[in-house]
């Protein structure tokens, strides 16, 4: 008995694989992901390591430069203040991108502890569930746009006008957002609790606190994974709606969602102006969907072996 | 079921009340002053009078049950008398707009119908065009129009509708010149060529979020064909001879539809709320922009009416899903 477990046990050395080689191996032949991953990584490198390159100053207002096409200065043209675009569609994504990669933190933390405590503690089942149905029914861009008019001056009054709204809207989508995810976590924590590995890790004794860090936590992670890719994608459109409509961030403080929204006045002269910071959203957007989708697939055990 | 209507129809009140509370407790912070604007020359004591008429001297809790009180109470009645000509409501206070003094409801009835018509549309034109999307793209999974089809949806719900929308205004109505760009409310179908005039107007709007929503039903659609394509009743009629017609339109159709009923069930409280960017850039002064309007004004009484009536429509219609969930799927059974 012993000798063929030990047989069993040793095959998979000589062939070493892993459950993330196979993740990997499983997303890699997901062709819409892969392009979403590199064209992803091109936006993310071209916000991050662009300024670097193009060192041109993002509010330098040149009046006598101003509403000019493409050209050798400006690559990309210019503003109705003379602004650079391209310098400005390069710091504008820095911030989109960090608010929604912030604010996607924000809900997965909130949706995996509410959801782990949700299916672990019986107790707390009822009392987290029913929070998680109030808030599913709260309308919540309403809500969004209510507490960025009510919080945006006493916070930018405290923090500085930059960080006191990068912090209320990371906040603000961060909690109105974690629902999905505590609802999911919870259904794969309700299953994981009646395996046979947590019955046995309880009778030798483990605390809950080490259960859910060493059993739970790494069991749910591919749920938490997908939605986080996808949190990723609405958090950014949440920010770039909210920017539109004019509650976003202060208009000297470029975000995708703010560069639209100065340019909607002058569409019909400048229509380069809207679809520039259009097309960066739509794009990053769309990988980042297409991420999570090979993502869900790939971490899909009943998926991955075909 | 009806035991089990009326048990969620009593669940839903302390739910409302909840909701109610945060959305009031929210805007009471708010730091704005209706009466900021009054003329200095307003003595204080006529300045004072003023805001115990407009209910903000009170305490807390008892601004809070006012509040309910106009809203579940006066407005119903005055709404009630509007409809069949009676007096019933008298001269009860009614929520009153900081911005125009007039009642909220009055204010929200005009706007209505905008939002009804445009959104309203869209949502049923998304929901024609999703399901033969869906349908087909589950029936020939992974042919061209399956690959289309996700790819039109994927951007569907990825760009968002402030960009599609714009884009839509500069390809027809600046380039083409085909659509006019504004929404004109004040216009009205009297005749053909009017009646024309309205068509076009709306096209945009409606191509935009008919666009978003069909994109996300035909998903829906499609997820829940292809499970039960599967199963093994669709063999069996197979088997018995049966048309491939019958087969997918009454057997697998029929079963696919029951999911797919409750998210579009779902999906109609957005109709009023999430059309509120939409209205945004084609200047359809629906709710949706009464709402942004009232934000940028401060107008409390108007943004807690509107947020409210936003989750009572949100709460109406989870319940609504349930129970025809409820109703179309005979083995889910509540009692």
């Amino acid at each position: 008995m012993t000798d063929t477990n030990l047989v069993t046990a040793a095959a998979p050395a000589e062939a070493p694989s892993n459950q993330w080689r196979d993740v990997w191996r499983q997303f890699r032949s997901h062709r819409g992901a892969m392009l979403g991953l590199i064209v992803f990584a091109a936006i993310l490198g071209s916000v991050i390591l662009g300024p670097f390159i193009w060192s041109m100053d993002a509010t330098f207002v040149d009046m006598r430069a101003r509403n000019q096409g493409p050209s050798g200065a400006h690559p990309l043209g210019t503003d109705q203040l003379g602004r650079d675009m391209l310098a400005r569609l390069m710091a504008g994504g820095k911030v989109s991108i960090a608010v929604g990669m912030t604010a996607m933190g924000l809900s997965i933390f909130l949706g995996t502890v509410i959801g782990i405590s949700a299916g672990f503690f019986r107790r707390l089942d009822g009392v987290l569930m029913r929070l998680t149905d109030l808030f599913l029914a709260l309308p919540l861009l309403p809500l969004l746009l209510v507490m960025v008019m009510l919080f945006r001056e006493p916070l930018s009054k405290r923090f500085g006008p930059e960080t006191g709204i990068f912090l209320l809207i990371v906040v603000a989508i961060g909690v109105t957002s974690w629902m999905q995810t505590a609802r999911i976590v919870r259904g794969e924590v309700l299953a994981l609790k009646e395996r046979e590995f947590v019955l046995a890790a309880r009778s030798i004794g483990t605390s809950p606190f080490k259960m859910i860090v060493r059993h739970i936590l790494p069991n749910v992670l591919s749920p938490i994974m997908v939605s986080a890719t996808l949190g990723i994608a609405s958090a950014i459109i949440t920010e770039s709606a909210l920017s539109f409509l004019g509650l976003g961030f202060p208009p000297d403080f470029p975000t995708w969602g703010r560069l639209l929204f100065d340019a909607v006045d002058q569409i019909q002269l400048y229509p380069m102006r809207v679809i520039l910071p259009g097309i960066a959203i739509s794009l990053t957007v769309l990988s980042v969907n297409y991420i999570g989708d090979g993502l869900r697939d790939a971490l899909d055990p009943r998926i991955r072996g075909r | 079921m009806l035991t089990y209507t009326f048990r969620r129809l009593l669940i839903a009140i302390p739910t409302l009340l909840f909701i109610s509370l945060i959305i009031f407790l929210l805007l009471d912070l708010a730091p704005g002053d209706p009466l900021a604007q009054m003329p200095l020359t307003v003595p204080p004591e006529v300045k004072q009078k003023m805001r115990e008429a407009l209910g903000l001297g009170e305490p807390i809790h008892i601004r809070y049950a006012l509040w309910l009180k106009q809203f579940f109470i006066v407005e119903p009645l005055h709404i009630f008398d509007a409809m069949f000509g009676t007096n019933i409501g008298g001269d009860a206070q009614r929520i009153i707009s900081w911005q125009t003094r007039s009642p909220v409801a009055d204010i929200i009835a005009q706007r209505i119908p905008q939002t009804l018509w445009v959104v309203g549309l869209a949502y049923v034109v998304g929901v024609a065009i999703a399901l033969p999307i869906g349908i087909i793209s589950a029936y020939k999974q992974y042919s061209w129009f399956d690959q289309i089809g996700t790819f039109i949806s994927m951007i569907g719900f990825s760009v968002p509708t402030f960009f599609t929308g714009v884009v839509l205004i500069i390809i027809f109505a600046v380039n083409l010149q085909w659509f006019p760009s504004i929404y004109n409310t004040t216009h009205k179908v009297t005749d053909w060529d009017s009646f024309v005039f309205q068509l076009r107007q709306m096209a945009m709007p409606v191509a935009v979020l008919a666009l978003y929503n069909a994109s996300q039903i035909s998903r829906f659609m499609r997820a829940s064909m292809l499970d039960n394509l599967r199963q093994d009743y669709v063999r069996t009629a197979r088997a018995k001879g049966l048309k491939e017609r019958v087969v997918v339109l009454t057997h697998v159709l029929r079963n696919s539809m029951i999911p797919v009923v409750t998210v579009i069930a779902l999906g109609v409280p957005t109709i009023f709320g999430g059309a509120i960017i939409t209205e945004q850039v084609f200047k359809v002064n629906g709710l949706g922009q009464l709402l942004i309007t009232a934000i940028h004004a401060n107008d409390l009484p108007m943004v807690q009416t509107l947020t409210f009536i936003f989750a009572i429509l949100i709460v109406l219609f989870n319940l609504v899903a349930d129970i025809l969930y409820g109703i179309l799927d005979p083995r889910i059974r509540y009692d």
